[in-house]
């Protein structure tokens, strides 16, 4: 008989569990996992279409296109990251629950980042390929975008928490998180380019390496005294 | 002084329109960061002294 | 110390406080205007002219010290913020929504000034140079937080919610402000390169001090007038307010 004081679930199991959730809820629905990497797969063929198609000025770009629209994609899906829990009072009872605030919204990102963020890092090559990346970047392209998006969601995450009760809130929540997420679009094109170029990249995914940690300990404090403020709102 | 004439501290030597310009656009905007808070300010003591001619008309009844 | 934290504890409530920045911003704006105004006249016609770019490195006087400001400012307001969450005092709240119009508007002249002084340097309006595109971000930092504020409705909620935004961009803004450092001096094209790292000399110097403390008062003033406006507003009712607004 579990007491009523006392949390029933571990804080690992309760994590767990918000992650299968909101797992379940972005699988139930595929249009949501599908519509980003239709998103970049529809601004990468702006690119060409802009810029002409000649393979070596594209190649020359390539790192930065993929970087910055990989960045609006992580912006789109980052809006409605809280709204349907918010929306359902879901996330009134999270609050409730005797498991930190921040532990619950943490399994909720990691389930975002892994139907958003990872999931365009896998399916990145193709894009490059299409650009005329040269294939010695791809594996970079890959690892940079994996530990990027990373940091995109949480810093979403944060943006989405403290956006979430404010009705029509996308175009401040891309005031909100573009200046912040500066760093990792240099950290990101420069670690490809430096690879495209035949340079050690290390130095670059090094930075974004200890970037993510640094987000990962920190932003699901901020997501979770921004979720409470936007339920007392 | 540097300049031996204000003809010449106007012209800088070429670059006086930029030099000029920039002190005029940052006068500018420090006449704005002063000059907004206080009509604010003043704007909301006006509603004050009203509001309590109007208590005061109130009482008077 | 004790002194010390008397004072503190006074600065929070409101009624003192308003006696006391009153005070404060009528010694404030003569001493001000006198510093700008001197930092000024010295900067523009007492100092001598830079041997390489002439005389319009004149704006470095008002450049420099908007900039030195602005950055400071989102600092002041990242400290109120703090305070505001963990001791949850109002006066907190008051002073962060008022330091972040005047941070805006001292990035908004950093880079309208910079853009001016780039015309006869570079012989362009913008280069996207690695201290102008850091005050480009900061600018956006300071409009995220005004636009945060106007878009809640409950504004103790929307002070609540700038503060951990502040915080999240005070974490974030050294780490900003050194990646463009690396993605300038990745891209750098050499003849770009003009400000070499060399001792400044003391008559180019001093009047630039003079104008980083004038600005730093303006900022200080600036914020208190802001914070006046405030207060009166949201005391409009309080017996305090009106009793002292019979007297004057």
């Amino acid at each position: 008989m579990p007491s009523v004081d006392r949390p029933s679930l571990s804080l690992l199991a309760a994590f767990g569990r918000q992650f299968r959730r909101h797992g379940q809820a972005l699988m139930a629905s595929l249009t949501d996992v599908a519509n980003p990497l239709l998103f970049f797969f529809m601004v990468v063929t702006l690119f060409p279409l802009g810029l002409g198609p000649d393979p070596l000025q594209l190649a020359s770009m390539a790192p930065g296109i993929l970087w910055v629209v990989a960045l609006l994609a992580s912006l789109m899906v980052s809006a409605r990251m809280f709204a349907s829990d918010f929306e359902d009072g879901s996330l009134e009872q999270m609050a409730l629950a005797s498991h930190p605030l921040s532990v619950l919204a943490l399994g909720e990102v990691a389930a975002h980042w892994l139907a958003t963020g990872c999931l365009l890092a896998v399916v990145s090559p193709v894009f490059a390929m299409m650009l005329g990346l040269p294939s010695q970047g791809l594996g970079v392209l890959v690892l940079s975008l994996l530990l990027g998006t990373l940091c995109l969601t949480l810093i979403g995450a944060v943006g989405s928490a403290l956006t979430v009760s404010i009705r029509r809130g996308g175009l401040l929540l891309s005031l909100l998180i573009i200046p912040l997420n500066v760093p990792v679009l240099i950290f990101g094109t420069a670690a490809v380019t430096e690879a495209v170029m035949g340079r050690d990249p290390s130095t670059w995914l090094t930075l974004m390496g200890a970037l993510a940690a640094g987000m990962l300990a920190l932003a699901p404090l901020a997501v979770g005294a921004a979720l409470r403020i936007s339920l007392d709102s | 002084m540097y300049f031996e004439s204000l003809a010449a501290a106007w012209h800088m030597d070429g670059h006086g329109s930029y030099v000029w310009m920039a002190y005029a656009l940052t006068t500018m905007a420090v006449v704005l960061m002063v000059w907004l808070p206080l009509a604010r300010f003043r704007r909301h003591l006006r509603w004050v002294s009203a509001d309590q001619l109007r208590q005061a008309g109130d009482s008077q009844l | 110390m004790r002194g010390m934290w008397a004072f503190i504890h006074k600065l929070g409530s409101p009624p003192w406080f308003f006696g006391f920045s009153g005070t404060l911003v009528r010694w404030l704006l003569p001493v001000t205007v006198l510093l700008l105004a001197v930092g000024a006249y010295w900067g523009l016609l007492v100092a001598p002219p830079d041997f390489r770019q002439g005389n319009s490195y004149r704006i470095i006087y008002i450049h420099v010290p908007a900039a030195v400001v602005a950055l400071a400012g989102y600092y002041v307001m990242a400290i109120a913020g703090a305070i505001s969450l963990i001791w949850r005092i109002k006066m907190a709240d008051v002073a962060m929504r008022a330091a972040a119009p005047v941070g805006a508007v001292l990035t908004a002249v950093a880079l309208v000034t910079g853009a001016i002084w780039g015309k006869p340097t570079w012989g362009a309006w913008w280069v996207w140079d690695a201290r102008i595109t850091s005050m480009l971000i900061l600018l956006f930092l300071y409009l995220g937080v005004v636009a945060l504020f106007e878009a809640y409705e409950n504004k103790t909620a929307a002070a609540k919610a700038c503060a951990v935004l502040t915080l999240v961009g005070t974490v974030n803004i050294p780490i900003i402000y050194k990646s463009v450092d690396w993605w300038y001096s990745l891209h750098q094209p050499a003849s770009l390169k003009f400000t070499g790292e060399s001792a400044i000399d003391a008559s180019m110097l001093y009047p630039l001090l003079v104008m980083i403390g004038a600005f730093y008062l303006l900022f200080a003033m600036s914020m208190l007038l802001n914070m006046r406006a405030e207060l009166l507003w949201q005391h409009r009712n309080a017996h305090w307010l009106r009793q002292r607004l019979d007297v004057s």
